[in-house]
């Protein structure tokens, strides 16, 4: 696929690398030489100079052939304006980044009248990502896969956890749940375990289930939960904005300390429930004041990377029973990893995620198609979920007889409304939404699980 | 530094320079000349390093710019010393520094060579002439960038590989993919030296000439396989061979651009200047040899002689048809220039190529406007793109190293004590890989009768010209090999 991505910030960089290694024509704009260099020099990429919004820069970029047109500059005018006069130029899909609420809230508007294929906004992305985790607590990350009949759920295995000590083979049988286990984290290695992989404390697990099945799941582990009935916020922005419009109704008593005075004005305006403090989350004796020892939740969303981890430390230490913290920077995440954060979000991930998704459905004329992608290990394992079409070769096998590639494990099935979790005598049938796991290898169609 | 990485891109060069012996080979076998079998030996002894290179698999397979550069650098070396095994070992060029000079000639594109020109020249076996003119089609475009067109090697690192390889300051691609690119310039390529290769049959050539024509040309190289060069082929010949050595030193973008339909894009300033600088010194030097008495020309012959020897000096090609270390000073002068400024950037041609010229003309300019107004701000401009510093940076970069190059090289050529004519072209002949030079080293001459010592100095002179300074420059900080 011919894709241009115009912007080559965090976002577009990420991007460039992930579709570049999908096998698509990626050719990125930015009117930052220096920032196109960078990104063309890293990646077998084309860099093109150059005002995306303008008509000769996009000739140069070679949009009459381009299938795809992403624009995620950090203006979004600019990104609006950008797509406007590549559809006016050729009929490729385009894809803009919208931050600004003002713009957001009409998305269907932006989609229809300009003729969008996707509008994405980061910090919403984002808010829904953390709303999912305040809502399951137990989880780091929670995916919802098959409309949401399907959960990945990744959890830090306890101290005293009925898993630890077992193997994979024990503890299912022990357990008897249908769940399935997808993937280990220890340290810096990941695992797609087999039957006598011994589960250890600390371990990070990833599992597939039917979403009631994980709670119960959780329950028959041991698992020291809890449902969080407050919540403290540190930054009031866009993400803690579209945090609160989801999680209006859901009966958790926010709290949000943010330094900026008018930006507390319009939260106090917008919401009512919400305690907005004007303050700065740096300040220590604040946080104690606000109760960040009790809180059920600490969720650190100011500007600065170090200020975010900083903080969500402190919260920990001082008590506080979860931690969300956003990171725009994920490269040092095996750092990160060692910090005992739990979850940790990043928005230019979440992103990319989001359009990689997009792309590979879109690029994928064979059998089936790629319905949700998501990254479980950002870079080294990652779910993806495709509905199957007629004609595609897997269907009517049993899963034991269909020879899949090393480190690829079939997560879940979807018929109808029953969700199957697969076993070796189990089929996949037309219509199915198969998740597949895999490792080290990105997947565009059902069929690239399959040996040569 | 990525060791396996280097190691194993050599191997695959070496696998695609045992396929690329077997075009002498199949000569040999069609005139069942015993030398083949020097090519053959060459071939697997080629064939075999490279398989034993390839066989163990890197474990890290990231290069970056530092390993890119090491890996073009290398590979031209060891290209060209196992090149060399055909001729050396059928004894035709019994001194391996020979066989060495003459095969770093025809890689480079370079067309300077070691055996006398006249009968003795073309006594040689029809496989090792073949084999002359395939190497510059081959160094042409670069090798390394034909193994990317077929061969998926480590992702990022490839543009490295191909900015060290092709020729000019700012190498883009011309679609996203590296791979597609290179296909692409190898297509086109490929088409213009097989259509000229028809329109030589045409003129009467034999398969044999038209076919090593072809092949000299598209590299702009210039190895012969007559004894005159290309002075006794009729005039048809000889003005196909003009047209297409400067077809062959324009920009291949613009030919990928033409295709497209963009003609406006591709008649872009640099064409525009070298067409002009070719147009200008084919009337100074017609004039010029038409007026000065005692050479005897119509006005017709002295501009086909004229546009034949422009073309092949500016394309850096070296073919001739007039023996022009005997025109008057001014068209020698001409020529030296001419060979200085080079093809396109971007195309098979040598020099220092006519963009760089451009920008170091327009700075030249603008820093005496800087003289009158100290402090203003003015940015060089090409096709009315502004042009970033630090492309303006590497260009003057470029000229500094090539001057150093070039004045060194000049002092250990000079140790031998021949004239400062024939040492001075020498190296130019040989910087920017034109072949004949002035004086001894003139269209008559050859470049045998200098020592060991001062041939490998050329040696490194044609590499260094070829890959444009650095890439062979990098080999000799000892920082580029610490850990």
């Amino acid at each position: 696929m011919k894709i241009i991505i115009v912007g080559c910030s965090e976002v577009g960089q990420t991007l460039a690398a992930k579709l570049n290694d999908d096998g698509n024509e990626v050719t990125v704009i930015d009117v930052q030489a220096e920032k196109v260099r960078a990104v063309s020099s890293r990646y077998d990429v084309m860099g093109v100079v150059g005002n995306g919004a303008t008509q000769a820069t996009l000739q140069e970029a070679g949009i009459e052939n381009a299938d795809l047109f992403i624009a995620v500059t950090d203006s979004d005018e600019l990104n609006l304006l950008c797509c406007m006069i590549a559809k006016k130029e050729s009929d490729c899909h385009v894809i803009a980044r919208v931050v600004n609420p003002a713009y957001s809230e009409e998305t269907a508007y932006l989609k229809e009248r300009l003729g969008l294929a996707m509008v994405i906004n980061p910090d919403f992305a984002t808010a829904e990502e953390i709303a999912r985790v305040l809502l399951f607590p137990s989880a780091l990350k929670i995916e919802p896969f098959a409309k949401g009949r399907v959960e990945l759920v990744s959890f830090r295995l306890q101290k005293d956890n009925l898993l630890v000590g077992l193997s994979v083979k024990e503890a299912m049988s022990k357990l008897k749940s249908k769940v399935l286990i997808c993937t280990v984290e220890r340290g810096e290695e990941a695992y797609i375990p087999s039957g006598d992989f011994v589960f250890a404390e600390k371990d990070v697990v990833s599992i597939v289930a039917p979403k009631r099945e994980a709670k119960e799941f959780f329950t028959k582990i041991r698992y020291k939960g809890h449902s969080i009935k407050d919540a403290i916020v540190a930054g009031g922005g866009a993400i803690t904005h579209y945090l609160f419009e989801i999680m209006e109704r859901s009966g958790i008593a926010f709290k949000v300390i943010e330094k900026d005075e008018a930006l507390c004005e319009e939260l106090a305006t917008r919401f009512d429930k919400v305690t907005v403090i004007n303050g700065h989350a740096g300040d220590k004796n604040l946080l104690v004041e606000e109760g960040v020892s009790e809180t059920g939740a600490f969720v650190a969303l100011v500007k600065g990377d170090e200020e975010n981890i900083l903080f969500s430390m402190f919260a920990k230490e001082a008590g506080a029973e979860k931690t969300v913290t956003k990171i725009s920077r994920i490269d040092y995440d095996s750092v990160l990893s060692k910090l005992d954060l739990d979850t940790v979000v990043c928005p230019k991930n979440i992103t990319s995620d989001i359009i990689l998704r997009y792309v590979r459905a879109t690029g994928n004329a064979m059998g089936s198609n790629v319905e949700t992608l998501y990254n479980i290990i950002p870079d080294k394992v990652e779910a993806v979920e495709f509905i199957v079409r007629e004609g595609s070769p897997i269907v009517g096998k049993p899963l034991a007889e269909l020879a899949f590639q090393r480190n690829v494990l079939v997560a879940s099935i979807l018929r109808g409304k029953t969700v199957i979790v697969p076993r070796g005598q189990d089929t996949i049938e037309v219509g199915d939404s198969v998740v597949l796991v895999s490792m080290g290898r990105s997947l565009s169609d059902i069929t690239d699980a399959l040996k040569e | 530094m990525n060791f396996a990485m280097i190691r194993r891109t050599l191997g695959f060069m070496l696998l695609f320079l045992a396929i690329f012996l077997l075009v002498p080979l199949v000569t040999s076998l069609i005139y069942w000349e015993k030398a083949g079998l020097s090519v053959l030996i060459a071939a697997l002894l080629a064939g075999g390093v490279g398989w034993l290179c390839i066989l163990k698999k890197p474990k890290k397979r990231e290069i970056y710019a530092r390993e890119g550069f090491v890996i073009v650098a290398l590979c031209w070396i060891v290209l060209s010393l196992f090149g060399a095994l055909p001729f050396w070992l059928s004894g035709e060029i019994p001194s391996y520094v020979d066989a060495l000079f003459e095969t770093v000639s025809g890689f480079t594109t370079t067309g300077a060579t070691i055996l006398p020109t006249g009968e003795a020249l073309e006594a040689l076996p029809k496989c090792l002439l073949m084999w002359r003119s395939f190497t510059h089609w081959v160094g042409g475009m670069g090798v390394l960038v034909f193994v990317m067109a077929f061969l998926p090697l480590s992702g990022a690192g490839n543009l490295h590989m191909m900015r060290a390889e092709s020729t000019g300051a700012d190498v883009g691609k011309i679609v996203p993919k590296m791979r597609q690119t290179a296909k692409i310039l190898y297509l086109i390529y490929a088409a213009m030296t097989t259509a000229q290769f028809l329109l030589l049959l045409c003129g009467g050539m034999s398969v044999f000439e038209a076919l090593n024509t072809a092949f000299s040309t598209a590299g702009t190289g210039g190895f012969g396989f007559k004894g005159d060069s290309m002075a006794s082929y009729n005039s048809y010949l000889q003005i196909v061979t003009t047209v297409f050595m400067l077809l062959f030193s324009i920009n291949f973008n613009s030919y990928f651009l033409l295709l497209r339909g963009k003609c406006k894009d591709a008649f872009n300033a640099e064409v525009r200047t070298f067409l002009l600088i070719v147009l200008g010194a084919i009337l100074l030097i017609s004039l010029n040899i038409f007026l000065t008495e005692g050479y005897g020309y119509g006005f017709a012959e002295a501009l086909k002689d004229a546009a034949f020897s422009v073309a092949s000096v500016i394309s850096t090609t070296g073919f001739v048809t007039e023996d022009f270390n005997l025109w008057p000073t001014l068209s020698k002068t001409v020529l030296v220039v001419l060979m200085f400024i080079g093809a396109c950037a971007g195309s098979t041609g040598g020099g220092i190529k006519v963009s760089r010229i451009m920008v170091l003309c327009k700075g030249g300019i603008y820093e005496v406007g800087r003289m009158i107004h100290p402090k203003q701000v003015k940015k060089i401009a090409i096709d009315g793109r502004k042009l970033e510093h630090e492309v303006v940076r590497s260009i003057n970069a470029y000229l500094v190293a090539f001057i150093l190059v070039y004045v060194i090289s000049l002092l250990l050529i000079s140790l031998e004590g021949y004239d400062l004519v024939t040492s001075f072209t020498a190296v130019a002949a040989t910087v920017n890989n034109v072949g004949p030079g002035l004086g001894a080293v003139g269209p008559s001459g050859n470049f045998a009768f200098f020592n060991d010592f001062s041939k490998l100095v050329l040696v490194f002179d044609m590499l260094a010209g070829r890959l444009e300074i650095f890439p062979i420059l990098i080999l000799f900080s000892p920082r580029t090999w610490k850990k």
